[in-house]
């Protein structure tokens, strides 16, 4: 008998708190390299500090902030970070959609494309801008040979607004379409074929079925490769530093006409040292991202689904 | 059984980790493992082996990354305390940022620096000194100037190509532009004057008396006639189509030493190495050196500092003092052409004749010990290095058309002030 009451009383306790116990790596490893940079660099946006001396930090409230929103180069920066998602997610899922359909058909050898559409995504990135970077040359690269071949003249693509914009989207596209193609496929293989017999009965041609079929199914994954997408092409970093190499790196141009608000925060955090101000830039980046992906839901969640 | 087994499994861990653990501060059979951080082309190799050899119990490893982001990471080490080497050179753009919070750097003075003071100009040794006299690094070499041509182009252009007679082209800056004109009436297509304003323009900013900064640390350059004065005849220059439009230590600079896209580049002593490296075996003896136009002036030269992070302080320090006394500079000097600090080798009959081949036997020993008694030494303020990135960003729009000289002139004056 009392033997028995242990036994039960033992597995009362064992069932109220073994799942807390199977649970808490993930909390631990979340409150360490989630939660704590993310409130640690709230904190150090609050203060004056100076990268290299944070025991002379003061704290300042709100000031960093006041100053980021009076700041020209903070809004240029934005300009560019909502020019260039604009540039990248928008074509991205709309190969990667039309790069799914086409590795969803019976070709031969498809596994062999299927993963050669994820080689670009495993590269190193900084391998990739540097090569981008030589391919858009002024002076001997090679997009600017095919279009002189063309008679379309050469183009600074650093130079100017637009050029280095598209410039940088294609890097980023050329990255990524492959990666957000295989999360369309993977859902495509799992329409039932029969929605599609059907349609092909009632006549509607192969165009028709994609929009009103297909696109519909894949809504959820839309909108997952879509936030997916946003959060990644909001703090583009990598591509604008590496696009201009040099001792000017960080202003992402002569005139900062691609510098993202994520290489805004780098120039400031480690070429002016001013960390505090630095911070306060990731905290708001960090908001307008969430803005931003929500705006991203909402439109595609209007794709109707009937 | 199971748990005999897991217990060894763990003990095996635990033991692998604490050998690893032992192993990663010293090398195989007790050395000490120094590293050494760099950027550029410092010459350091040979050396580096000579030092290993004369101290076997030392093992040194070198890293060396690009100018800028040598100097970010080195920021973000110091500001961690982590990850520093051992030694880190720092240049003269970048010195005064860090020598304002000193703490971060071992005070060589502490370590028998302040006996060694007297090997270094004194403008060098001045310029790695803390406002509270702390000395945080040992100087390696100074940027004396002087222009790199290439023979050849100038020939076909019907300029001379003798040292002597080329420098009698340029006395100042707008003799110099004046040639640059001539020579680009008879360029090869795709080949200009010089290899973009930026780097004209930053010799012309080093003879200046007064630079960014005055001594109190204020920034003066809105108001530098000198200044503005160059700024506008590079302008010129550039809007009279003699630039190539490349900004210095980029890869498509690079690229240009290679096609030979410009005659002409300012020549910081540093900037010889830099030169052999790009441009190539295959280039031998089409470069040479002659005198820079304008007065004597410095660009860049660098420091060796001990970060005080690091594990190894005495022996790193022992290094870096061996690595900047005055006989390693003049060896550095005949493979790098970097020019030493060490005023001693001034008079140096092995320094003062020495001919650098590569360079068609130019006497650039003369050339750049002259050029260094010359020198007249110009105050570096904090972020000098942070302005000198500016206004090669400010030449760089009127380069691409994006404004015209006084328009970018004023946004570069807006930025540095805010």
């Amino acid at each position: 008998m009392v033997l028995m009451d242990k036994t039960a009383k033992r597995h009362r306790w064992d069932t109220k708190f073994a799942p807390y116990g199977y649970v808490a790596p993930y909390f631990l490893i979340f409150g360490v390299f989630g939660l704590f940079p993310l409130l640690y660099t709230i904190w150090v946006s609050l203060q004056d500090r100076n990268l290299l001396e944070s025991e002379a930090a003061t704290f300042v409230w709100f000031a960093n902030y006041v100053k980021l929103m009076a700041d020209p180069y903070f809004w240029n920066a934005m300009g560019n970070t909502l020019s260039l998602w604009l540039l990248t997610t928008v074509p991205q899922i709309l190969f990667a959609l039309f790069i799914a359909q086409l590795l969803n058909r019976k070709v031969r050898t498809r596994t062999l494309f299927r993963m050669g559409v994820i080689l670009p995504n495993i590269t190193s990135v900084a391998a990739v801008t540097i090569i981008f970077a030589q391919l858009f040359g002024r002076d001997f690269g090679l997009v600017n040979w095919v279009l002189d071949l063309f008679g379309a003249g050469q183009i600074d693509w650093q130079a100017g607004t637009a050029s280095s914009h598209i410039a940088i989207a294609v890097m980023v596209v050329w990255r990524w379409t492959g990666y957000h193609a295989l999360i369309f496929l993977a859902s495509m293989q799992a329409i039932s074929p029969t929605l599609y017999e059907a349609a092909t009965l009632d006549g509607a041609s192969g165009r028709q079925q994609f929009w009103r079929i297909t696109v519909p199914l894949l809504r959820p994954q839309i909108i997952f490769t879509t936030i997916i997408a946003t959060t990644g092409n909001m703090r583009l970093l990598a591509e604008p530093l590496l696009f201009n190499p040099g001792a000017a790196a960080a202003t992402g141009g002569s005139d900062r006409q691609f510098q993202t608000a994520a290489l805004y925060l780098y120039e400031q955090g480690f070429t002016k040292y001013d960390f505090g101000y630095s911070s306060s830039i990731a905290v708001v980046l960090a908001i307008a991202t969430v803005i931003v992906a929500g705006l991203g839901y909402l439109v595609t969640k209007r794709i109707r689904t009937e | 059984m199971r748990p005999k087994a897991l217990v060894l499994g763990c003990a095996a861990l635990a033991t692998a980790v604490v050998l690893s653990g032992c192993g990663s501060d010293t090398a195989s059979g007790g050395k000490t493992k120094l590293t050494i951080g760099l950027f550029g082309n410092f010459g350091y190799a040979e050396l580096l082996k000579e030092y290993a050899a004369a101290h076997p119990d030392v093992e040194i490893s070198d890293r060396t990354a690009s100018y800028s982001d040598h100097h970010k990471n080195l920021a973000a080490h110091l500001a961690t305390s982590s990850g520093a080497a051992d030694i880190e050179a720092v240049d003269t753009g970048y010195i005064n940022q860090f020598k304002a919070t000193p703490d971060k750097f071992v005070d060589l003075n502490t370590k028998g620096g302040d006996q060694l003071k007297d090997r270094w100009l004194p403008w060098k040794w001045e310029g790695s000194l803390s406002k509270e006299g702390k000395q945080i690094g040992y100087g390696t070499d100074i940027g004396g100037l002087a222009i790199c041509y290439r023979r050849d182009l100038l020939q076909n252009a019907g300029l001379p190509a003798d040292r002597d007679q080329v420098a009698a082209l340029w006395p100042t800056w707008q003799d110099f532009m004046a040639a640059g004109k001539k020579f680009q009436e008879k360029a090869p297509e795709g080949v200009k004057w010089f290899d973009g304003g930026p780097t004209v323009l930053n010799a012309i900013v080093g003879q200046a008396s007064v630079g960014y900064y005055d001594k109190s640390d204020k920034i003066v350059v809105g108001d530098n006639k000198e200044i503005k004065a160059g700024w506008d005849l590079v302008v010129d220059g550039v809007q009279s189509g003699l630039s190539s439009k490349l900004l210095y230590s980029t890869p498509v600079w690079n690229t240009g030493f290679k096609q030979g896209q410009f005659a002409t580049v300012t020549c910081p002593a540093w900037q010889m190495a830099k030169i052999k490296d790009q441009a190539g075996p295959e280039a031998a003896g089409k470069w040479d050196v002659t005198s820079v136009p304008g007065g004597g002036g410095n660009w860049g030269g660098s420091y060796l500092t001990v970060p005080k992070s690091g594990k190894n302080i005495d022996k790193a320090v022992e290094l870096a003092a061996w690595l900047t006394a005055p006989e390693q500079q003049a060896k550095v000097f005949k493979s790098a052409g970097l020019l030493p600090s060490a005023p001693k080798l001034y008079e140096d009959p092995s320094i003062v004749d020495y001919k650098n081949p590569y360079f068609n036997d130019a006497p650039i020993g003369k050339l750049f010990t002259d050029a260094a008694k010359k020198l007249n030494p110009q105050y570096q303020g904090p972020k000098a290095g942070d302005i000198q990135t500016a206004i090669g960003n400010a030449m760089q729009r009127v380069e691409q058309g994006k404004q015209n000289g006084d328009e970018s002139w004023n946004q570069f004056v807006g930025d540095v002030q805010k």
